[in-house]
């Protein structure tokens, strides 16, 4: 006999020895048999066992000796790690403003390390303009904007800077550094999608970190790597179809890392394309391109509308400090609310806002300091360029000039040793350059390099003795 | 905090029932009449509608009660400017008509916010000598002679070898937290503790886990079982443990139980981080904050925080601790590399700030002013809690903070007290728990005792009108008031 017959067989005797003493049993009009006894018995089982507790290991909670000794146990590592050498790096100190030139342990130096690009530093309507501030409203805000720390100069700077980049609003942050890592978060939260250029500044890094958003990036300002990567979320899409989320394109006009200029026109195609927004930090091109010195869109003919948010740090061209975001009222309404370091944090003081709006103005009468910074780079990059063992980085109209060694010594840290070795020297030659820091926490890992700042108020004659110092100093340096 | 009558949860959950209510009606009805053609096709929406809901249906019926600007320093009188609007609240425009207001919202504890005979007169000088900005980072060219005197200064005056200091409160916060830890370590972290704390925690990569508000008792539970259960899932030891905690609690206005903490920590090998944004200036006999009002030995804090946006008047932050713990940072910490350097003429205005506060102006300016917003805070407190209001946080705290509850009573308080001239901040949700709506008051130095009796009156009228006073109200108030 098979099994399933056995079964058969032994259900149905089951049933009629069940069905026997309820026979023409009837409750409630409900004629009750074997097999509904069955039924209800095989429910009641199954309840009994979904009821039970499913398999644990025994677990005993550890006792308060034994959670006391793990407690005595532990061995905490130190704050930090042991100090090391490089560590201990003591930054020049100046003793006047940071212009062109400036002092540095009672020298005069020429300064190539400001990034006063127009060379409004020092400026006379400026400094003016920060003491009638300072004589109105003392130095700090001393509360957030939400609590009584919003002043005039704020709004007015805000208007000043959306009727200059002709965007509808402008929303103001106390810090260059906190915009970025406050705009990206208020926008983009876990589930959206942000592809963004591997290059950029450590601001932006941690705005997509603490946005939580799924971040893909790009090679550094490599239209095609971009590209690749679109393609792929765009066959993604294809293969999956998912609720729309919010994606965003990040990349810097001038890159801080690298002086290279984002063929933005061509992202801009890309991000309609694939229907992406793009978030643009301006910060080292606004005051310095396009026709009214807007900025890298306006050089490249891009109606500002295209650009869904733009952000820039005022610590550049403006020399002032702070920081902007600036698109659409619904853009710049929503950080009002969500912009962590615009919530929580003291507005910025009223004098640095007066002389924000002096600088704004000054770049809208005077279009000379940015034909003049033009000139400047290209002088200096000309006179760069002819320098054994260095090699120009950066893009040729960006006021971030690098300087890179033209035969690494295969590691980071031997060509930081190099590069430090010529910047310091080149101070004791009276020229003040920088060595590009980087931070272990920063991802970027462009290679190191001497930094420029060119500025619109540098002397030709001291750009030359710049470069003529440079190639002296690097020629004994690297044949040493 | 005292228990919630059951009478307010009521009320406050019915309104915000209500208001939730209508928002959802005023939503459905205008996705049936309206289109919002703002989002271009194929995008997501830049803000969700549930993500700004509370914004469209809560926030833009009160908003004139925040963000109102002004057009003077912000001390003991500000200027407030007139708003008005013609779309429901939707859009203010400001009105040029200037409204001289009793300002008890800044957080201005030691009067440095306007422009002062000492302060003033330097940070001038080193706008000429400085300018506004240095255009640069602090390794690069940005570090001046002012920078490195303002270090030394801040690390005598709070009592640690050395200091570094930036140029936002904020993003010392959240550039120092992941230059300290990361990966493999543990913050844990008071549970209202500030934003920025938050974004350098969640920043770091190191796992965060909070403990009751300024509860020691609770820190040392979690503690306890943080270390007896090491990292999750792998179950390695943590490789550190920070424990974050701030001097002064800017919503709460209570001060922090430091003395405690600080033996739980030391007890558990923990570090301890101490946020003193709102103390450093305003608490202590000298100003040194909470270590100094505590008693606590500043050597016993790993890790000194604090603003120059408060009691100085400026705007930065620092942090202050061992010589080899501010190499560290100076070499890690990317609000010292990236960021552009604290403005000359802000720098200044702490030095001189500082100087003023040490007795260093030779004046006894200083050490009268500690006096002033001490005595201040204390009668400000006293007569508020007479009055039968719910008044939060503790003596000394130039932070009270009172219980409106009702949600309604937010832009009630907040407008009646501006029609007689009073500013006052108010909160709600979601800066505070749902049923914990509440004003705020910060004293200042620069208010004179009548500007405090003015402001008591004004709150205990709108009190009245607004049916704040909670408690019975004690005999001995009226008293006082008709002296
Ligand atoms: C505890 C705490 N930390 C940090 C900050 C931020 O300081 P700042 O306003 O200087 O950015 C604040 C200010 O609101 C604060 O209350």
């Amino acid at each position: 006999m098979t099994m399933g017959g056995m079964v058969q067989n032994l259900t149905e005797s089951l049933a009629t020895m069940l069905d026997a003493p309820l026979a023409d049993a009837v409750v409630f009009g409900f004629h009750i048999d074997g097999h509904f006894l069955l039924e209800t018995l095989l429910v009641v089982a199954i309840a009994f066992l979904l009821l039970q507790k499913s398999y644990q290991p025994q677990k005993r909670p550890l006792t308060e000796q034994e959670v006391d000794q793990l407690c005595e146990e532990w061995v905490p590592e130190p704050l930090h790690p042991p100090i090391t050498k490089e560590m201990e790096y003591n930054p020049p100190v100046l003793e006047s403003a940071a212009g062109p030139r400036t002092v540095v342990n009672g020298k005069s130096v020429i300064n190539l390390s400001s990034t006063n690009y127009l060379g409004l530093i020092g400026n006379s309507k400026i400094k003016e303009a920060c003491n009638a501030a300072l004589e109105k409203y003392g130095v700090g805000s001393c509360g957030p904007r939400g609590f009584y720390g919003t002043i005039d100069v704020h709004l007015d700077l805000e208007a000043k800077i959306a009727q200059f980049l002709g965007t509808p609003d402008t929303i103001l942050y106390s810090y260059g550094l906190a915009t970025a890592s406050s705009a990206i978060p208020a926008f983009c939260k876990r589930g959206d999608l942000i592809i963004a250029d591997e290059g950029v500044s450590w601001g932006i890094q941690n705005g997509l970190l603490l946005s939580r958003s799924t971040i893909k990036y790009f090679k550094h300002n490599d239209i095609s790597s971009l590209e690749k990567r679109l393609e792929e979320v765009f066959q993604e899409d294809q293969r999956k179809r998912k609720a729309l989320n919010r994606r965003f394109i990040v990349v810097e006009a001038i890159y801080q890392n690298s002086g290279l200029m984002a063929p933005l026109d061509e992202i801009v195609r890309l991000k309609e394309k694939y229907r992406f927004r793009i978030f643009v930090d301006e910060s080292n091109s606004i005051g310095i391109f396009g026709k009214n010195g807007r900025g890298l869109f306006e050089h490249l003919n891009i109606p500002v509308e295209k650009i869904d948010i733009i952000i820039a740090a005022m610590g550049n061209a403006l020399a002032s400090v702070g920081g902007f975001c600036s698109g659409s009222s619904k853009v710049v309404d929503h950080q009002r609310l969500s912009g962590a370091g615009y919530c929580f944090s003291a507005s910025l003081p009223p004098f640095l806002a007066s002389a924000s709006i002096a600088a704004v103005e000054i770049i809208q009468q005077d279009r000379e300091r940015q034909k003049m910074l033009q000139e400047n780079v290209a002088f200096l990059r000309r006179n760069l360029s002819e320098i054994p063992g260095l090699t120009l980085g950066s893009d040729p109209l960006s006021p971030l000039v690098y300087l890179y060694l033209a035969k690494s010594s295969g590691s980071f840290a031997g060509d930081n040793a190099i590069l430090q070795k010529i910047v310091d020297q080149m101070l004791e030659k009276s020229v003040l350059l920088t060595l590009k820091k980087r931070s272990v926490l920063d991802k970027c890992k462009l290679p190191t390099g001497i930094r420029i700042a060119v500025s619109a108020s540098h002397e030709k004659s001291d750009l030359l003795a710049v470069s003529l110092s440079l190639k002296e100093v690097v020629q004994s340096i690297l044949s040493s | 905090m005292a228990t919630v009558p059951y009478f307010v949860v009521l009320t406050t959950y019915f309104s915000y029932g209500l208001l939730f209510v209508i928002g959802h009606l005023r939503d459905f009805f205008r996705s049936l009449f309206y289109k919002d053609r703002s989002t271009a096709e194929g995008y997501a929406p830049l803000c969700r509608d549930f993500e700004d809901f509370y914004t469209r249906r809560l926030y833009h019926r009160i908003q004139d009660c925040f963000n109102r600007p002004i057009a003077s320093a912000p001390d003991a009188w500000i200027e407030v400017i007139g708003r008005v609007s013609r779309d429901n609240n939707q859009t203010l425009y400001r009105t040029y008509q200037n409204q001289r207001c009793l300002n008890l919202s800044s957080y201005n504890y030691l009067g440095f916010a306007a422009s002062d005979e000492y302060c003033t007169p330097r940070v001038m000088e080193s706008l000429e000598t400085f300018s506004p900005s240095t255009c640069s980072t602090r390794i690069d060219c940005g570090t001046t002679v002012i920078h490195q005197e303002l270090e030394e200064m801040v690390a005598r005056f709070v009592g640690k070898p050395a200091a570094m200091v930036y140029g936002m409160g904020f993003a010392t916060n959240s550039t120092t937290l992941p230059a300290l830890i990361g990966k493999g370590g543990l913050i844990i972290s008071d549970s209202l503790n500030h934003s920025s704390i938050v974004a350098g925690a969640r920043g770091s990569g190191a796992k965060v886990q909070v403990f009751q508000h300024n509860t020691p008792s609770h820190l040392e539970q979690v503690l306890r079982e943080a270390i007896a259960e090491g990292q999750p899932r792998t179950r390695r030891p943590w490789k550190k443990i920070i424990v974050v905690v701030e001097g002064i609690y800017s919503m709460e206005g209570e001060l922090c139980r430091l003395s405690e903490i600080v033996s739980v920590t030391q007890k558990y090998k923990a570090y301890i981080y101490l946020d003193e944004a709102h103390s450093i200036g305003a608490i202590g006999k000298t100003g040194r904050g909470v270590c100094e009002h505590d008693g606590v030995d500043p050597a016993k804090i790993d890790v000194m925080m604090g603003t120059f946006t408060k009691s100085f008047g400026s705007c930065g932050g620092y942090i202050a601790g061992s010589k080899e713990l501010i190499t560290y940072l100076k070499h890690v910490s990317p609000g010292h590399i990236y960021a552009t350097s604290m403005s000359p003429p802000a720098v200044q205005q702490v030095i001189s700030a500082l100087k003023v506060i040490l007795g260093e102006d030779g004046s006894d300016r200083g050490a009268r002013k500690l006096a002033q917003v001490r005595e201040n805070s204390n009668y400000f407190r006293q007569e508020l809690r007479r009055m039968g209001c719910e008044v939060l946080g503790d003596e000394n705290s130039p932070v009270m903070p009172f219980m409106l509850y009702n949600p309604a009573k937010i832009p009630a308080f907040s407008r009646e007290c501006l029609k007689r001239n009073v500013a006052v901040v108010t909160v709600g949700f979601p800066a505070t728990p749902l049923l914990l709506a509440r004003a705020r008051v910060c004293i200042s130095a620069s208010h004179t005792k009548e500007d405090l009796d003015l402001g008591l009156e004004v709150i205990s009228e709108v009190s009245d009108m607004a049916h704040l006073k909670y408690f019975p109200q004690m005999e001995s108030f009226s008293k006082v008031k008709s002296v």
